[in-house]
């Protein structure tokens, strides 16, 4: 187990279940996403299997099963945007990144996530990469968005 | 205490506190349902069991509701029907079309709901459900695609197995069965015992299917097909029939498999005399030397698994005698085929088996030699039925025959080994020979009979008492290993069986089976022994000619090599 993940636990009781959503908040906090390991980890102190874990934190939006791309892609899905072009933006982002939100390319550069209200209505639709807004988007030019981060990286 | 409860306009009498469903039950009023079983807390979750009650808004789910003294219940009511019509209706809204392809066509819960609330027409269109096909696990089959999540697999798994390899993932309309991190099921902590399978309503969980396999060894002239079938196969396999739980058809099995094709029909309790034979021998050794206590047995590969898996610190602890399956397999591709003038490259060796476990345990790679396995292909009591239909064979005009030589005789103690606690009580009954003392007056052992998850005994042979425990269903035996780990356990023998009841209620037998066939089961196998004139391992003489003839005796270096076998500690994501 490494540092961080045994200073996390170490602030809980063992075996104690109802303490699993702060705990997994708080890994997540960390390194950004649950990894296999940490899961297996918060199991073995709070005495819980790791299907069960995971179950649970599927249930809930927040948790991430894959670790960042250096580029965190978040597309705001709130009524607004929906109503203007958000289901087309995300298609757009699917079709370029080739991976689906949750995910993580493979070469780690993006990863792509929903939000449901960035409270930015008069914005709609928008996107956040890390902790740039690009907003009033047009589903056409997310491929530039994109293609100015990978070349900005080179 | 007795209520009074007002049910279709009758006056019927339940037990206070108990669901209405039990009392409608025991009326004689049968109410459907999906999610719910026996003996597990109540979910709630399919709604198919709902009723009208007066006075209650909306329609109350009959599995988790208690009765209150004079409550007025319609269980057939127009709304109730149309709202369990309507439930039937959604749940076939976006499962696959493929009923006359389907592995549980003609077994299926949801499609006899669907017949039996006269669902003819497809009103509500839904998408298709499509996910991939797990056949990751040599055992176990998942096709998510046709699973309506009404959970009783993964209940099975955590109350009765304590395995919890699996569990709802997601949310909402993306809510699957699935295990951590959505792996395939080989690298989850899956012990491949197939309680899941037996309790699951659709094919969402079937066995891995070795028909097709067995087809081409069957018509490849270059192979000899040999066949060993288990204890408990004989007291199940009619049901597949139509025949009512609690027939012995051993004898038509010899038949039908001779008329398939087999070369040679052979009893996997022959192995399970073995399996005696060895077993007594290392229980009295590691009681002398006091190490190791108590020995847990060993011939139940899914419990096996889960003690590599997360109990690794007690293997010294399990018995390293091989299963009797394996057993056998050795033999015919060691031995045999010196008596039998068969080539050993051309047999290809079949076990039928009550387990789908068995399918994991046949390919481990302890059970193999040079690279080639003990036992080559493993059916379930299913798969036999199936093949038998496949060849058209009428089992009511077959004439019983009897297994072949040398190992298809067997005493009944082998027998045994079908049902929770037979291993144990045929151990009792070679413990005396073994270790030279007289042996007792008794030959049933009444303690260790019966449904019970755990049972124990205590027993004096020679000058020296010995405490056994038989466990069955994997959750009654936690609070023991907790106790050996602590050095606490006082049993000097320890059987499990990882399903509830032993091999007669096995993963690979007869889906549908509820309580009431287990125990027909039981009382089968309890009866060939009370019936049989060999009834002691090793009084077997086929045994004591294959000890004294190629072994040497017992128990030696040659049996060391043949019978015994190794675990060890498995990685899988806990």
């Amino acid at each position: 187990m490494d540092y961080q993940t045994s200073a996390i636990l170490a602030k809980y009781p063992r075996g104690q279940s109802d303490c699993l959503i702060p705990i997994l908040q708080d890994i997540q906090e960390e390194y950004g996403y649950l990894s296999e390991t940490a899961v297996v980890e918060v199991g073995r102190h709070l005495d819980l299997p790791s299907s069960k874990i995971f179950g649970l934190a599927t249930f809930y939006n927040q948790f991430r099963f894959e670790p960042r791309g250096r580029f965190h892609v978040s597309l705001c899905h709130g009524t607004s945007c929906n109503v203007a072009a958000a289901p087309e933006i995300l298609r757009e982002l699917e079709k370029i990144l080739k991976i689906r939100p949750g995910e993580t390319t493979r070469d780690g550069m993006f990863s792509l996530e929903i939000l449901a209200c960035m409270g930015a209505c008069h914005l709609a639709p928008l996107i956040r990469v890390n902790d740039n807004y690009h907003t009033k988007l047009d589903p056409g030019s997310i491929g530039d968005i994109i293609d100015s981060y990978i070349t900005g990286e080179e | 205490m007795i209520v009074k409860i007002e049910v279709n306009s009758k006056v019927i009498k339940a037990q206070k506190g108990e669901t209405i469903m039990s009392a409608l039950k025991a009326n004689g009023i049968k109410i459907p349902s999906i999610c719910s079983m026996k003996d597990f807390t109540p979910t709630g979750a399919c709604r198919m069991c709902v009723v009208e009650v007066e006075g209650s808004q909306g329609l109350v789910p009959s599995c988790s509701q208690p009765v209150n003294e004079w409550m007025k219940i319609k269980t057939h009511s127009p709304q109730v029907i149309k709202a369990r019509k309507t439930i039937v209706e959604l749940l076939l809204s976006n499962h696959p079309d493929d009923c006359l392809y389907c592995v549980r066509n003609g077994s299926c819960e949801l499609q006899a709901l669907a017949e039996e609330l006269n669902v003819r027409e497809r009103r509500i269109m839904g998408r298709k459900n499509k996910y991939k096909l797990d056949h990751s696990s040599p055992s176990i089959v998942r096709d998510p695609s046709k699973c309506i999540l009404c959970g009783r697999c993964v209940r099975v798994c955590d109350e009765k197995l304590s395995v919890f390899a699996i569990d709802f993932v997601n949310r909402g309309n993306r809510t699957i069965i699935g295990t951590a991190y959505n792996k395939d099921l080989n690298f989850s902590s899956c012990i491949n015992c197939g309680q899941c399978i037996m309790v699951c309503p659709t094919a969402a969980l079937f066995e891995k299917d070795s028909l097709p396999e067995l087809e081409d060894a069957l018509h490849n002239p270059e192979k000899t097909v040999l066949v060993q079938y288990a204890p408990s196969v004989g007291v199940t396999l009619a049901e597949e029939f139509g025949v009512k739980p609690g027939k012995d058809i051993s004898g038509l099995i010899n038949a039908v498999l001779k008329k398939i094709g087999f070369e040679r029909i052979f009893d996997t309790s022959f192995a399970a005399d073995i399996s005696v034979m060895e077993m007594t021998s290392e229980l009295l050794a590691r009681k002398n030397k006091k190490e190791n206590m108590p020995l847990l047995t060993s011939c139940c590969p899914a419990w096996v698994k889960y003690v590599e898996q997360l109990y690794p610190d007690l293997l010294p602890f399990l018995s390293n005698t091989k299963s009797p399956q394996q057993i056998l397999g050795s033999v015919l591709k060691s031995y045999y085929p010196e008596i039998s003038g068969i080539a050993a490259g051309s047999i290809y060796s079949v076990a039928v088996a009550p387990c789908t476990a068995k399918k994991f345990e046949a390919q481990r790679e302890e059970m193999t030699k040079k690279g080639i396995s003990e036992v080559d292909l493993v059916l379930t009591t299913r798969e036999l039925a199936k093949l038998i239909k496949l060849y058209g064979i009428d089992m009511n005009q077959i004439e019983p025959e009897i297994a072949d030589d040398p190992y298809g005789m067997r005493s009944s103690a082998g027998k045994l080994f079908g049902v929770s606690g037979g291993v144990t009580e045929a151990v009792i009954r070679t413990m005396p020979h073994v270790s030279g003392a007289r042996e007792p007056s008794r030959v049933k052992y009444q303690e260790l009979r019966g449904g019970k998850g755990k049972k124990e005994a205590e027993i004096r042979i020679g000058k020296t008492t010995y405490r056994f425990a038989v466990v069955s269903g994997l959750s009654n035996v936690l609070p023991l290993l907790e106790d050996i780990k602590a050095g606490k356990c006082e049993y000097d023998f320890v059987e499990v069986m990882a399903c509830m009841g032993g091999c007669i209620n096995g993963g690979g037998q007869p889906v549908g089976s509820d309580e009431n066939a287990v125990k027909a089961r039981m009382k089968a196998l309890y009866s060939i022994d009370e019936r049989e004139i060999i009834r002691f391992s090793h009084k077997n003489p086929k045994v004591n000619e294959l000890y004294n003839n190629h072994l040497g005796g017992l128990p030696g270096e040659k049996c060391k090599s043949l019978f015994h076998t190794t675990y060890s500690a498995r990685k899988v994501l806990l």
